[in-house]
């Protein structure tokens, strides 16, 4: 049980390796990558049912020291919330994978490897439990995504990794600085054993950077341009996955370890956090093309997630929770359905020249309608149950926050009907021709089972929330 | 009458061997038939290197407490030896990447001669223990190094970085040498012990002095505002003579300037303390900062050993119980990182005939996949990324510097790193984002020679890069034990 953690990270960065070696075709190197994200997902379905829900204590634990004089250790494990998000996330990076391997991506080799080795990463940020070993996954992550970005990206690709390596680079450097002061100061990096601080500066190095992960306002400036030019299957990571690190950050360290902090600097978080919701949805409503609209109405759903989160009470945090999971599935989906539009139309996605598409395509319409359906809240779906609770709970730190949040809710119907009829009704775009065939069946085996976890969710959102019960940030302290 | 001092063989052992390799190198080149001077040459020195990095690991082993030896001008310690290894492991990689180097035929016994001679008298200078073994060691590996330098005179540009090298350097010994004689003067002893002990700490005399001798020390750490020689001199020298300069001489220079000043000037603690780390500020503003304009990749590789000269220099501006080891355990992936790059940039300067520039990189990731991988893990490592060694050494260098309350050293380093990102990544994006037949580059005429001494030196510096991340641990407790031979 102890190792199960540990295999779940390991194995996928085994498999990069594996697939950096072995003599095989581009086809069968992706075959061999789309085979090990499939047994990660079997590796995550053992852990879930190895899981005790009734206990709010980190479990399936392993630690190991490191480097003993300044006690740092290798330290994984999963509390009821991490479970859930680890889930998420490796359902989608195998999502992901396997629409690489659809998709043909030449440089297979690299190209495979890479995404498996972004795998063990995210899985590594989700169950680290020292602050060195977080700090090493969160930074090991950009590694491949800057080169999946500059080599398989799009025309401006060059300015898209240099805009996107600036601003996490100096978010995560800050953290560093935070994280080697704060462990040194609480005398080990182990985060089941250090206390909390009253120190801002320590709170705003950690804050920063997680926030432009996240991204929120006005930290997102590397968003539009690093989501446009990545290969579709990459903004679905970044959006659907590598955003969730910065929140996760924010529920893991940053509102734990900093309850002082918390408590000053909770105000100007949440405005932050209504700004990014409202702007966002904003920006949604105005974006020329469908990826616009998917990546800010991440910027929004971000906003929201703070949101929750900076309520501060048990509500919020189970509904922030709830809306990672929905919005990790929602955004991968829409960016893989987005680039499928895309490659079918031969277009950057732009609305303009779509159009009418749900003509002679019933599958791509189904499915574009379930997602979009989902995504904007409608009620019954399980978005709708992560915005309720994240409304009711930030309700109680007072009123006019969650009339940010109904705004906003009343704009994400808005935009993303926009786009929904943008692409699949109206008038017949100017790109859209026989050529652009309905989905196939490869590419509903990527993405059904998307909508189907989406539409289980809906179902009973309680197995999420029920069972996810964020442990409150005092639980989350040892002393 | 001079009494003859006893001599301890066996702490010379790691020097002497490296010498008798150089004498044997001289004597091959006139007595080995021309045509297997290269294969001789190369295994003699390597031979050397082996031989001394094995008495080093001896030596580490059975000596567990300082102590001074040959009337004590020597230390034989812990800090020392693993310094000795560390600069053993340097010169045998150098010699791999040296075999292939186009060389005239005629010097290059005598090339391998001055590399071990070079070797032997860092190996000398690590164990200084007066101020007159200590510039004899300096002069004795620089003149060796000025003559590496410019040995290849079909190349262009080598005659005159050899020359830049030899003036400013002699500049710097020459700053060392009379800082050494104002400390004697008012002192009146050579020993870095007895200098502590004679008192005389706050006189300005012996202050001066102090200054002179760092920023002579400096030249050959090749610090900022020190550093003038240092992009001239490695972008002219021949490639592998440059990978040997950035790892080995930054190794002696640091390791040596942290020992004098913590046994010779101890109660001027609070004068050196701020004085390298101003040093330190400087070198990481203005190696960055200089390497964002270059186009040429040794040079950009140049001005970042100035900036890590600067990150090395706070771990010595802290001078505290993390300190020492900070400085030693940085110093071994920092060594695998610098001489593993330069394998790769010699690899392809080999292959193209033409110095390697950003531009000219262009696809050697797809061209040669295991090179590039390498190349991309050093860079990765020399921005201090998780997964290579370099995290962990500016984690330790941070560590310290806190300990201390130097706390905007972190801030500054931060920055630097920051910057430093920008051309670091830069070389990984030459590499891989833009293929050749986007730039149109003729490539040199067929495809490149096999070159297994090479690959396997750059394959060498890979695992330490990468193995010193995940063996932390035993790194660290040698490097606990080495600076436990120094009195902090």
């Amino acid at each position: 049980v102890h190792w199960l953690t540990t295999i779940l990270i390991v194995l996928p960065v085994a498999g990069a390796l594996l697939v950096a070696v072995m003599p095989l075709t581009s086809y069968w190197l992706g075959s061999l990558a789309a085979l090990v994200s499939l047994i990660e997902i079997g590796v995550w379905i053992t852990c879930a049912s190895k899981f005790d829900f009734g206990s709010g204590a980190l479990q399936l634990d392993q630690r190991a020291s490191w480097f003993s004089d300044l006690q740092v250790s290798w330290h994984v494990g999963q509390y009821r919330f991490s479970l859930w998000i680890v889930g998420m996330s490796v359902v989608c990076m195998a999502a992901c994978t396997i629409y690489g391997w659809w998709v043909g991506r030449d440089r297979g080799r690299a190209y495979f490897s890479l995404m498996l080795l972004l795998t063990g990463a995210i899985v590594g940020v989700f169950t680290a439990q020292d602050l060195l070993l977080f700090y090493a996954f969160f930074e090991a992550m950009l590694i491949p995504l800057y080169i999946l970005i500059g080599v398989w990206g799009g025309a401006e690709r060059l300015r898209a990794t240099i805009t996107f390596v600036v601003y996490t680079v100096v978010g995560s450097l800050l953290m560093l600085a935070a994280i080697i002061v704060f462990g040194l100061q609480q005398g080990t990096f182990d985060m089941t054993r250090i206390g909390t601080s009253s120190s801002t500066w320590l709170f705003l190095g950690f804050v920063v950077a997680f926030c432009i992960k996240s991204p929120i306002f006005p930290l997102h400036g590397w968003l539009p341009i690093t989501y446009r030019e990545s290969p579709a299957e990459v903004s679905a990571v970044l959006s659907g996955i590598v955003g969730k690190a910065g929140l996760y950050g924010l529920l893991r360290i940053a509102i734990p370890f900093f309850p002082g902090p918390v408590h000053d600097w909770r105000i100007v978080l949440l405005i932050l956090g209504s700004i990014s919701l409202v702007y966002g949805s904003l920006l949604a409503f105005r974006a020329p093309d469908f990826r616009g609209v998917v990546m800010y109405s991440s910027l929004a759903q971000a906003g929201l997630i703070v949101l929750g989160l900076f309520a501060n009470n048990s509500l919020g945090f189970d509904g922030a929770v709830l809306q990672i999971v929905n919005h990790g599935l929602i955004s991968t989906s829409l960016f893989l359905l987005a680039g499928m539009i895309e490659r079918r139309t031969g277009t950057r996605g732009e609305f303009a020249l779509l159009g009418g598409m749900a003509r002679g395509r019933p599958a791509l319409a189904t499915v574009v309608m379930a997602v979009g359906i989902i995504s904007l809240a409608v009620p019954l779906s399980t978005s709708f149950a992560g915005e309720f609770l994240i409304l009711a709970g930030v309700f109680q730190q007072g009123w006019i926050w969650a009339v940010f949040g109904a705004v906003a809710i009343v704009l994400a119907a808005m935009y993303m009907l926009r786009a929904i009829s943008g692409v699949l009704h109206q008038n017949v775009g100017a790109a859209v021709d026989d050529r652009a065939r309905d989905l196939r069946l490869g590419e509903l085996a990527i993405v059904v089972p998307l909508v189907l976890c989406l539409v289980g969710l809906s179902a009973w959102p309680n197995l999420v929330s029920g069972r996810s019960h964020a442990n409150t940030p005092t639980e989350l302290v040892a002393r | 009458v001079i009494a003859k001092p006893h001599v301890d063989w066996f702490a010379l052992a790691p020097t002497l061997s490296l010498l008798a390799a150089s004498g044997l190198l001289l004597m091959a080149a006139v007595l080995v038939p021309r045509q297997a001077r290269r294969p001789v040459g190369a295994f003699l020195c390597f031979a050397g290197f082996v031989a001394a990095g094995i008495w080093a690991g001896f030596l580490d082993a059975r000596s567990p407490g300082a102590s001074a030896v040959v009337h004590d001008t020597m230390w034989r310690d812990r800090w020392g030896a693993l310094a000795q290894v560390i600069l053993a492991g340097c010169g045998a990689v150098s010699v791999l990447i040296s075999y292939r180097e186009r060389m005239r035929d005629e010097h290059v016994a005598e090339y391998y001669s001055l590399l071990a001679a070079a070797g032997a008298g860092m190996v000398f200078f690590v164990q200084a223990g007066n101020l007159m073994t200590l510039f004899l060691a300096l002069e004795w590996f620089s003149i060796s190094l000025y003559v590496l330098t410019a040995i290849d005179i079909d190349l262009i540009g080598s005659l005159e970085a050899g020359l830049k090298y030899l003036v400013v350097g002699a500049v710097g010994s020459a700053t060392l040498l009379f800082g050494s004689a104002l400390v004697y003067g008012i002192t009146g002893q050579l020993a870095f012990d007895k200098i502590a002990a004679a008192g005389h700490a706050h006189d300005a005399m012996l202050v001066v002095g102090l200054a002179m001798i760092i920023a002579g020390l400096m030249f050959k750490s090749s610090a900022a505002p020190f550093h003038m020689w240092t992009p001239d001199a490695y972008q002219g020298a021949p490639t592998p003579v440059t990978a040997f300069m950035s790892s080995a001489t930054k190794v002696a220079a640091l390791v040596v300037t942290y020992r004098v000043l913590i046994t010779a000037f101890p109660h001027d603690e609070h004068l050196w303390r701020w004085g390298i780390a101003i040093i330190a500020c400087i070198s990481l503003a203005w190696g960055n900062i200089g390497a964002l304009v270059q186009r040429n990749v040794k040079r950009i590789l140049a001005y970042s050993a100035v900036s890590h000269a600067g990150f090395i220099l706070i771990a010595i501006a802290a001078a505290n119980r993390l300190g020492g080891r900070a400085l030693l355990y940085y110093l071994i992936p920092y060594c695998a990182m610098s001489l593993g790059a330069f394998a790769v940039v010699a690899a392809r300067e080999r292959e193209l005939g033409v110095p390697v520039t950003l531009q000219n990189l262009a696809g050697f990731g797809w061209e040669r996949p295991f090179l590039g991988v390498s190349m991309w893990v050093f860079m990765l490592g020399m921005l201090g990324f998780p997964l290579t060694g370099g995290f962990i050494g500016k984690f330790y260098v941070f560590a310290a510097a806190y300990d201390h309350g130097f706390w905007w050293l972190i801030v500054v380093g931060v920055v630097a790193t920051m910057i430093s990102a920008y051309y670091y990544l830069g070389i990984v994006r030459a590499m891989y984002f833009r293929d050749t037949a986007e730039l149109r580059l003729a490539p040199a005429g067929g495809s490149p020679p096999q070159d297994l001494l090479l690959t396997s030196g750059v394959f060498i510096s890979l695992v330490v890069t990468v193995g010193s991340f995940f063996a932390v641990q035993p790194l660290i407790d040698v490097a606990k034990s080495a600076a436990k031979a120094l009195p902090f």
